[in-house]
């Protein structure tokens, strides 16, 4: 009588529930940003000579830097799950660890472009422009420290105890927030930095 | 037994249900049951907080100026003047407070944390959520947002004050009490997203063998809609409440005007070029398809509950089914009604008001089966259905009175008056608040595995509907009068106080209305666990929680389930008895018509035939 087992592996749709929640949660996280971007586009609507101004004292170059960065762990992301789903587990590690530096290489690229505007007196507070800025890559930032925490828990239970092929579900479930989330820098990196 | 019921997936393999620890069973637990119980008594604590302020602003109208009775003198200074009365501060704070506590950590809690964690792994023939991790941090992080909510109590300034809707400039300029709300808030939306996920998820993909889509009861779909608007609607509210936060802790200008004077907060950092009108698209972009996340539940859990007790099938279960999706459809689309005074394009307006009014087609689907499925049934007038009915009926007052909103013209006139105040308590109290009861009542044998007190029950019910409308009906009259919504005192206008009885009168009703809630808890709280014992399925109902134990184990179900009809085969031809679960297959039920006849034949040969 395993009538909850049964239940638990029961997956109606064929998908499993990681997957499956993830793309709720995603299509969830895809509104979270959208307010943002509404936002974004009534204020510069409102102050269209203060957003030009102020966009055009981005980096552009730092920033495609970290576009680079980012799509490449997109791609190691990717190749870890595919490299746990064949059984190879040391170039799942390899590849897991890529992903765990470049995102890292990201925020400190990002903590240096925060850091030269403090130095030149503009925080959040100077006008709608840079607050939209701050928020929306502040939240972005956010999300990514939020996927290298499962990655870095991924990787270090592989390094100690070993990370069973039958978990790649797993990986291939925070591969999604990962794209997801590399997905939202591509849509904020021309709309602060490109079109103005 | 209880172990194998046991799923490896939920990270405490191999833990007995009677010999899990405290912390595990009743305080972290990760079992739907009792996260939904946990979410109910919570959500009713907060129901008695909430339900005290309203009672504090009602002394206030109904008595300006004179003493609160009894506890005036207790309260502190922050609140009451030296005399023991409400001052305007604690008022506009006390108006905030009830509206979010009510919203945020009544209602919601109740129709879509405590049903649906119950309902759906029960009424699906699962074991538990998808998640039931998840499920655990989306329940704590409610209790803790309701604490961060009232935390605004020992701050400077007092609770937040800006109003349930917080709209800007004043919210985004003001004290600490409205930081907190704006974190609490927060908090509560990511509870509901981890919520809707997990509702989605486990309806999608962890149905019993044999139980396909349009065979789920009414509240399991309505859930389910309900979460696919959550997971729409709250992260908007989310990067609203991000902004707004900025706008209030970082002195950022997403919602502040340029050149705005305010005596009270040094405004030099504040750049200014923000728009205020931006927070209430986005505010009621969620909060408009937040009433519908508060009314559909509660619409599911009622056709359960008729169709039981007019042992009839749910008339036209198909097109229930669809008015929900209607509903739930236009209701993300209908915001702007709520900001036909804030200064909108009239052409935009009347788009509005259009695809408001187009909701009562839906709506009146909906109501027209409720009726139909009570034509000509067998009524049971037990405690679930008399809510159930009276919800049938407070829905149609109060669905009628929007109306009334809907159309630009009439509203200029009532918005912002007592007559929306009526509308939305007959919406929420009326409908939602009496389908909680409903549901409560309907599954408490369930839930407890005892029974609770007809006879208390009824006189909760006569007595909450009774003085519910004595409360909220006179109030469309001082509305349309013009007395104004957020008034802090009626008796300064001449125009008002010839309403100041009905005022009285109001106030009286009000707090018969708040005393008879202690009828519930009474009745719960003793019943719960000194009640008469429940059979597995004592209103002898088709859908698949009556086919657990009551109350059902960690796991559920005692035995392998499959589904071969739908929810409503009420006094169905097929069957010897008035109902038919889901679960009796073709062979037990040939099995039974022919137990059933052979009776019917010993009878007939024991009489002499003529």
């Amino acid at each position: 009588m395993t009538t909850a087992a049964a239940t638990h592996s029961r997956f109606n749709t064929g998908i499993y529930h990681g997957k499956l929640g993830m793309w709720v949660f995603l299509a969830s996280e895809i509104m979270f940003f959208t307010g943002f971007f509404g936002a974004f586009i009534v204020l510069r609507n409102l102050n269209i000579e203060v957003f030009t101004a102020s966009a055009h004292q981005l980096d552009k170059v730092v920033a495609t830097i970290n576009t680079a960065v980012l799509i490449s762990s997109s791609l190691t992301m990717a190749l870890s799950h595919v490299a746990l789903e064949r059984g190879h587990e040391a170039k799942f590690r390899l590849f897991m660890a890529l992903t765990l530096l470049f995102a890292f290489a990201f925020l400190g690229i990002k903590s240096y472009e925060y850091a030269t505007k403090f130095s030149h007196d503009i925080y959040p507070w100077t006008n709608t422009f840079f607050a939209s800025y701050f928020t929306m890559t502040g939240f972005h930032a956010l999300h990514v420290i939020g996927g290298m925490i499962p990655m870095a828990w991924m990787l270090g239970k592989s390094l100690l105890k070993g990370y069973p092929r039958t978990m790649h579900h797993r990986v291939e479930t925070l591969g999604l927030y990962w794209h997801f989330v590399d997905l939202v820098w591509i849509f904020l990196f021309p709309t602060l930095y490109l079109i103005f | 037994m209880e172990a194998v019921l046991h799923n490896k997936d939920h990270g405490h393999a191999g833990a007995d249900a009677h010999s899990e620890s405290f912390i595990r069973k009743y305080i972290f637990s990760t079992d739907h049951k009792m996260i939904a119980k946990q979410f109910m008594v919570t959500a009713i604590i907060f129901l008695f907080i909430g339900g005290a302020f309203a009672l504090f602003i009602r002394w206030q109208l109904a008595y300006p100026g004179e003493p609160i009775p009894v506890i005036g003198q207790m309260l502190p200074d922050t609140w009451v003047n030296d005399a023991g009365a409400v001052t305007a501060e604690w008022y506009t704070q006390l108006l905030t407070m009830h509206g979010s506590i009510m919203i945020f950590a009544v209602i919601i809690p109740l129709l879509v944390g405590t049903f649906g964690n119950f309902a759906i792994p029960l009424m699906i023939g699962a074991d538990d959520m998808a998640f039931p991790f998840l499920n655990m941090v989306s329940f704590w992080l409610f209790p803790l947002a309701g604490v961060i909510m009232m935390a605004g109590f020992f701050m400077e300034g007092g609770m937040a004050a800006a109003g349930w809707t917080a709209y800007p400039p004043l919210s985004a300029i003001a004290s600490y009490g409205q930081t907190l709300w704006i974190v609490s808030l927060f908090l509560i939306g990511f509870s509901s997203i981890l919520g809707g996920v997990n509702y989605i998820t486990t309806v999608l993909n962890m149905r019993a063998p044999g139980l396909k889509m349009f065979d789920l009861p009414m509240t399991v779909w309505a859930v389910f809609i309900t979460a696919i608007i959550i997971t729409i609607g709250t992260p908007v509210l989310a990067s609203a409440l991000a902004m707004l936060f900025m706008d209030n802790f970082l002195h950022t200008s997403f919602f502040q005007p340029e050149n705005l004077i305010v005596p009270t907060r040094d405004m030099t950092r504040t750049a200014g070029g923000g728009q205020p009108l931006l927070w209430q698209h986005l505010f009621w972009f969620y909060s408009h398809p937040a009433v519908y996340i508060m009314i559909l539940p509660g619409m599911g859990v009622v056709s359960d509950v008729i169709s039981t007790f007019a042992r009839k099938p749910l008339y036209g279960y198909r097109a229930m089914v669809f008015a929900i999706v209607a509903i739930a459809f236009l209701g993300i689309i209908v915001w702007g009604h709520h900001m036909f005074q804030s200064g909108m394009n009239p052409l935009l307006g009347t788009t509005f008001m259009v695809s408001t009014m187009v909701i009562a087609v839906p709506s009146a689907i909906k109501t027209f089966n409720w009726l139909g499925t009570m034509w000509r049934g067998k009524m049971e007038f037990t405690a679930p259905m008399l809510n159930a009915v009276a919800f049938v009926s407070m829905f149609v007052v109060g669905g009628l009175s929007g109306i009334f909103m809907a159309s630009t013209p009439v509203d200029v006139f009532i918005h912002d008056t007592y007559f929306i105040v009526g509308h939305i308590h007959y919406v929420l109290f009326g409908g939602s608040l009496f389908a909680v009861f409903a549901g409560l009542h309907y599954w408490f044998p369930k839930m407890s595995g005892r029974m609770y007190s007809e006879r208390l029950a009824k006189w909760h019910f006569w007595i909450t509907f009774i003085s519910f409308n004595g409360t909220f009906f006179p109030m469309h009259i001082l509305g349309v009068g013009g007395m104004m919504r957020r008034i802090f005192d009626p008796t300064v206008y001449d125009f008002l106080k010839p309403f100041q009885p009905m005022n009285e009168f109001i106030t009286i009703n009000a707090m018969v209305l708040g005393f008879a809630q202690f009828l519930l808890v009474i009745n719960f709280g003793y019943y719960w666990f000194y009640g008469r014992k429940a059979k597995r399925n004592p209103w002898r109902a088709n859908s698949l929680e009556w086919q657990a134990p009551s109350p059902p184990p960690h796991g559920n179900f005692d035995r392998p389930l499959h589904v071969y009809r739908g929810p409503y085969e009420y006094s169905s031809p097929e069957s010897v008895q008035d109902y038919l679960p889901q679960t009796t297959s073709p062979e037990e039920l040939e099995e039974q018509r022919r137990h059933h006849e052979r009776r019917l034949e010993q009878q007939n040969t024991a009489e002499p035939v003529n």
